[in-house]
């Protein structure tokens, strides 16, 4: 398996990278970790005229912690969130959500700018920055604009990246109860990827839920925010039967219920509602 | 394209077409047969090797990317003659029958030895998913793992 020949650029500033994609945007494809976008080229279902290869732009790897955002470059790979103890601290979710990814081979590659922008309808990334409110950014040639995860995910392997732009930073505003967290997921056997994936943050107080966001990824085309779950669970005590009444709408605001070799939609749904009663329970027992 | 990328401590320069997949440079380029092809589609684990210190699947690299890093092969394991413990250990514990997935599997063990030196029988099985065996049923492999992680405990407190 051999992929189309191309034009290779490796620029090493975002600066350099925005004028290239402004001169080859239509025909260009952008290269970090690879793990995606690799198998897609070997496959040829992918075969663009230029490989814009942004591994060696280093303002891309950081990880820091800046007030009250934690900002992480968009080439940072799962690997390097999972083992970075700044943001074990701080948040954890991220740490636990990147150590479920894939294997370690495929950890030490892939990044989490490339698997958002992919929109991997079974990736686990988007459960997890739709629970955290976390914020994209992106450049080109025509300047910066930051988009809300819950804007971010646009349709199946569709993200709301344009041909010119590229994903510089991914903005997680800290949380105020860090360890009030989980990701969860239901592994497809061979490649680990979610069969249902919900990703859980809370913030509680004197014993009820005074803030929740939940994020699920696997069941629909695209992941979203179960705006149903969380109207249900703010303000109230999370005892069982709360709980229990509020997860059952863990698939009310699906838009579809993908089905494949792996799970009917109906199975899917029935898996979204068990994970989110369990990583709500989960994450209220860790605060 | 010129690259120019270390390989068990020797400098390898060459003039590669982008597409060129790091595997094939190994294999084809450079005679290093040692690290196989398997599945070709990122899933099996065969063309395992380490890229700057951490394992990596070589078939879902390009050969460009790896422009300037240093690249551990199995042929590069051996010291002097003398097994590396995680070879030892696949020797020893019988972790082999075939031998394809192999060399692969050796340098995945590699890299999770290095993250977790002391793992659990769960923790091995769960650190070698990337890589795959038709042939063990994977409990040798995990006793030839339980080996090598106590050669490294024992040989790390001598040189203590
Ligand atoms: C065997 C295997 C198992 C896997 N298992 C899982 C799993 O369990 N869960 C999971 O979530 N994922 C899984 N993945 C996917 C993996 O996490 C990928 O690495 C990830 O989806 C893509 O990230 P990347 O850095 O490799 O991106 P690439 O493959 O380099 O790029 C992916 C796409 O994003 C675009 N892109 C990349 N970076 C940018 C940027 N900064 N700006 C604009 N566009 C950009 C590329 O042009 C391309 O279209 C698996 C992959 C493999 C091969
Ligand atoms: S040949 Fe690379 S993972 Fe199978
Ligand atoms: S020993 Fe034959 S595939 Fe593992």
């Amino acid at each position: 398996m051999i992929p189309n020949n191309f034009e290779y650029f490796a620029p090493t500033s975002i600066d350099e990278a925005v004028k290239l994609l402004e001169k080859h945007g239509d025909d260009c494809k952008i290269l970090s970790g690879g793990h995606s976008l690799i198998p897609a080229l070997k496959l040829r279902l992918a075969a663009p005229a230029v490989v814009l290869d942004i591994g060696r732009i280093k303002e891309l790897k950081q990880i820091k912690i800046d007030g009250n955002t934690i900002r992480i470059g968009a080439n940072a790979t799962h690997s390097e969130i999972a083992n970075s103890a700044e943001l074990k601290q701080h948040c954890p979710l991220l740490g636990e959500t990147a150590a479920q990814i894939g294997d370690q081979q495929v950890r030490n590659r892939g990044t989490l700018g490339g698997s958002l922008t992919h929109a991997d309808p079974a990736a686990d990334w988007p459960a997890a920055m739709l629970a955290l409110n976390a914020e994209i950014v992106v450049r080109s040639g025509k300047g910066e604009r930051v988009i809300k995860a819950a804007d971010f995910f646009v349709d199946i392997m569709t993200s709301a990246v344009q041909p010119h732009e590229i994903v510089t930073e991914i903005r997680v505003p800290k949380p105020a109860q860090p360890n009030a967290a989980v990701y969860l997921k239901v592994p497809q056997s061979a490649s680990g990827y979610a069969v249902v994936g919900v990703a859980a943050q809370l913030k509680i107080n004197n014993g009820q839920c005074e803030d929740v966001s939940i994020g699920v990824t696997g069941l629909a085309p695209k992941a979203f925010r179960a705006k149903s779950v969380e109207d249900a669970l703010r303000g109230k005590a999370l005892d069982e039967g709360t709980v229990s009444a509020a997860t059952a709408k863990a698939d009310a605001d699906a838009s579809d219920a993908m089905e494949d070799i792996h799970a009917s939609g109906d199975y899917r749904r029935h898996l979204a509602r068990v994970y989110a009663k369990r990583a709500v329970q989960t994450a209220a027992s860790r605060a | 394209m010129n690259i120019s990328l270390s390989i068990n401590g020797i400098k390898h320069e060459a003039d590669v077409e982008p597409r060129l997949l790091l595997v094939h440079f190994i294999r084809d380029l450079v005679g290093l047969t040692g690290t196989h092809i398997g599945c070709e589609t990122s899933i099996c684990g065969a063309c395992t090797v380490f890229l700057d210190g951490k394992p990596v699947k070589s078939c879902t690299i390009l050969a460009v990317q790896a422009d300037g890093t240093e690249i551990t092969t199995i042929e590069g394991l051996a010291k002097n003659g003398q097994f590396h413990p995680v070879q030892e250990g696949f020797w020893e514990c019988h972790g082999l029958q075939c031998g394809f997935c192999t060399t692969g599997m050796i340098m995945a063990v590699c890299g999770l030895l290095q993250e977790n030196p002391q793992p659990t029988e769960e923790q091995i099985r769960h650190g070698l998913e990337g890589n795959l065996c038709r042939c063990t049923g994977y409990q040798h492999i995990v006793d030839s793992v339980q080996y090598a992680a106590n050669k490294l405990k024992t040989q790390s407190a001598k040189a203590d």
